[in-house]
């Protein structure tokens, strides 16, 4: 970096015109960021902004510098939440389906959260052999098993989920 | 005046002259050129609302077509500027109303304008015909409906980035049936839903639509139907890109793109679902300019998009892109000149994907002719910007956010200082500037010996004492604005440089460590500056000339301190004996 020709001893005097240059000259000792030098006249303010922690970057006001539509849009993106009811449970739960990888992910997850065994899909069959069947209200209303669509196009179509139960899972593709 | 040209002549010279600094020079010349040039400008540009007057600008220039206007500091975009600041349309319009009946034109950027002065605009001018608000805000859909009904000769509606209060959401249909001189129309901030049936009505009848750009709320199912009745588009935006998957809508949408022969600039593309992304690739070979900084498509899906795109000019995405992608766009598209990434999870400490300093690298190796980059990242090296800037000495503005503030060189965790330092060195034409990393003064002394035509520079958690602003504000010739947060810059570097203030557009410093009484010191030194203090915590006439100012922003001015502030607002004033 020979080109910069940093010189060290930069005797530079600021200050308020009319002041004493050998004052000034004392507050500027900070020109060496190495030699951490406490007994240097730097005002206590200085000293105290450097010495404060930055907030965590949540916390911080403007930073990152990107504006707030961009924010709010990304953010939206971020979360597909959509509530998950089951057929006699006493409140729903809410899960954030760009979470999941896929189907295979999605049912394993929901098995844990409601303590129960879906069992495996088949195109034919329905969850057979399971006593529970997601399923999913789509954009039109309609009730449909999960699983019979690709999962893009079920992520972006999914309104809300129901794991139904016994019986009245039996209609959707259910073999009785 | 004898011996001079006749007026005629100099004016027809002068018709020739449009940028606005030129025709400051020519105005400068003599008496007689000033006076010419003044009855034969038709375009003002004024960069800061409060340099001067609505009055004054009337008075020197009573001729004049076309008013560009900025209010709010650029700090604003990033919420660092309180609501209700200022930046208010309304008193401008309120006199040329007046003065300028034959006015066609209004471009706003960063202002406050209601919807009472859009009304009066579409009621004051008769062959009013460009508008454009630029992150703009105050404003309801019933303002533009105004907009719509009045303006007979409408060209151009540009809303880019602007807020706006949907609470009707029907505008589009208060464009008359005779209105067909629409070129562009710029929608694509408005939340709400449009009138599907107005819009297609209303994009039919504009044989010269050229630039479209729709919201977010305009469904993809929809899109074949526009582009069938605007085949002629240059720029399309599209609405939400998503859809069920079906295949008839994907033949329809690949088949609407391919009867758009002159598209040259695609943006929108929220809610990408990638099954319709080849609906366009016809077009692709055509881009100069591509937005896909909305679009959460990972790198693979964007790689497949600018690999088609030889003569791509202009390039945003997200850093899905990751370095892959970048590698791929610095093989295919030579013709770029402008990059901008932006973070898709700006929150998070961890990298969420793979895009580090060496993405911008490759780029800076593959794309000769770059010019313009804007690059949020997680690590920085100082070797990585040293090979940036030597491999593009052709960069006129480099904004790099490194998104941990003052985080060092991540190999070598030394400051950042060499470098940036290499960036001032070798792009020796660069207009504007953004640091961002760990940086000590010597960085500033860098910029200040090497950055002769910077004219921009944002600086955020950086430097070490007063020297470091003292060595930007006594070295950078060019320099016009100067924004700073965060950085332990006081009084001293202040004070020492009081007329270099004058010379600048403005200079914004918050959580700094200015103190009021230097903020009064200056205002009385210089009669030509404004020196506004922005404190939210209030009770400023009680607080010792010791204490820092939260915000301070400092602009040059004829028209003297304003007088539209809000509480929390202060010009300190000249005379000291006159305490507010």
């Amino acid at each position: 970096m020979s080109k910069m020709n940093m010189e060290d001893g930069l005797n530079l005097t600021l200050g308020l015109p009319g002041r004493d240059e050998s004052d000034c000259f004392k507050n500027n000792k900070r020109s060496q960021p190495e030699t951490n030098d406490e007994s240097s006249g730097t005002t206590e303010n200085k000293e105290a902004d450097m010495e404060t922690a930055p907030a965590t970057k949540s916390q911080v006001v403007g930073w990152p510098p990107v504006r707030n539509y961009r924010r709010n849009i990304v953010q939206k993106e971020s979360g597909m939440y959509v509530k998950v009811s089951m057929d006699g449970a006493p409140y729903l739960r809410k899960i954030d389906l760009k979470v999941y990888k896929g189907y295979p992910d999605l049912l394993k997850a929901l098995e844990n959260m409601f303590k129960l065994t879906i069992g495996v899909y088949s195109e034919r069959d329905g969850y057979k052999g399971s006593d529970f069947a997601p399923a999913y209200e789509d954009k039109d209303g309609d009730l449909m098993l999960v699983g019979d669509v690709p999962w893009e196009m079920f992520i972006v179509s999914c309104k809300r989920m129901r794991i139904m139960k016994g019986s009245e899972a039996k209609g959707l593709g259910y073999n009785v | 005046m004898g011996y001079s040209f006749p007026e005629e002549v100099l004016e027809h010279v002068f018709s020739f002259i449009s940028l606005h600094t030129d025709r400051n020079a020519v105005s400068l010349v003599c008496k007689s050129w000033y006076e010419i040039e003044r009855w034969c400008r038709r375009r003002i540009f004024i960069g800061n609302c409060y340099a001067v007057s609505p009055g004054i600008v009337i008075r020197r220039f009573p001729e004049v077509r076309s008013v560009e206007l900025k209010g709010k500091p650029h700090f604003a975009d990033f919420n660092l500027v309180p609501d209700g600041w200022g930046g208010y349309f309304y008193p401008w319009i309120c006199e040329m109303a007046r003065a300028y009946p034959w006015l066609e034109e209004i471009r706003l950027k960063r202002m406050v304008i209601t919807d009472e002065s859009l009304e009066l605009i579409s009621k004051s001018f008769k062959n009013f015909k460009v508008l454009v608000l630029s992150s703009c805000e105050g404003f309801s859909i019933d303002g533009l409906a105004a907009i719509a009904a009045n303006c007979r000769n409408l060209r151009e509606l540009d809303l880019r980035e602007s807020e706006v209060e949907d609470l009707s959401g029907h505008w589009l249909s208060h464009f008359p049936d005779s209105c067909t001189s629409l070129q562009s129309l710029n929608m694509s901030c408005l939340l709400s839903e449009v009138s599907f049936s107005a819009l297609v009505r209303l994009i039919a009848r504009s044989p010269n639509l050229k630039t479209l750009r729709l919201n977010r709320a305009v469904p993809l199912e929809k899109l074949s139907t526009l582009l069938h009745r605007a085949p002629q588009l240059v720029e399309l935006g599209t609405g939400a890109y998503s859809a069920e998957i079906r295949q008839d809508l994907l033949s329809n949408l690949t088949e609407a793109f391919a009867k758009c022969k002159e598209l040259e600039g695609l943006s929108g593309f929220w809610d990408v679902v990638p099954f319709y992304l080849p609906a366009f690739y016809s077009v692709c070979s055509r881009l100069t300019s591509l937005n896909l900084s909305y679009a959460t498509i990972q790198s693979p899906d964007v790689t497949k998009i600018i690999t088609q795109c030889p003569n791509l000019q202009r390039l945003s995405v997200l850093d899905y892109i990751e370095d892959t992608g970048l590698d791929a766009l610095s093989l295919s598209c030579k013709e770029l000149r402008e990059l901008r990434v932006f973070p898709s999870d700006p929150f998070v400490a961890d990298a969420n994907v793979a895009l580090t300093e060496q993405g911008l690298v490759s780029v800076s190796e593959g794309c000769s002719k770059l010019q313009s980059v804007l690059y949020f990242c997680r690590q920085m090296s100082n070797s990585a910007l040293t090979t940036i800037a030597k491999n593009r000495p052709n960069l006129t503005c480099f904004r790099l956010c490194i998104l941990e503030p003052r985080a060092p060189d991540y190999q070598t965790l030394e400051p950042l200082d060499h470098g940036f330092g290499a960036i001032v060195d070798h792009c020796k034409q660069l207009q504007r500037l953004s640091l961002s990393g760990l940086l000590t003064d010597r960085v500033f002394e860098y910029i200040g010996n090497r950055a002769k035509k910077l004219e921009m520079l944002s600086i955020a958690f950086a430097g070490d004492s007063d020297l470091g602003l003292h060595f930007v504000l006594s070295g950078c010739e060019s320099l016009r604005k100067l924004e700073i947060r965060d950085c332990p810059f006081g009084d001293k570097a202040l004070l020492a440089n009081v007329s270099k203030l004058e010379t600048m557009r403005s200079l914004w410093m918050s959580s700094c460590s200015v103190s009021l009484g230097a903020c009064k010191w200056l205002s009385q030194k210089m009669p030509r500056l404004n020196v506004e203090v922005i404190d939210e915590q209030g009770d400023l006439d009680s607080r010792p000339d010791s204490c820092h100012v939260e915000k301070l922003y400092v602009y040059r001015t004829v028209a003297g301190p304003r007088l539209d502030m809000p509480s929390f607002v202060r010009t300190m004033n000249q005379n000291p004996a006159y305490r507010r």
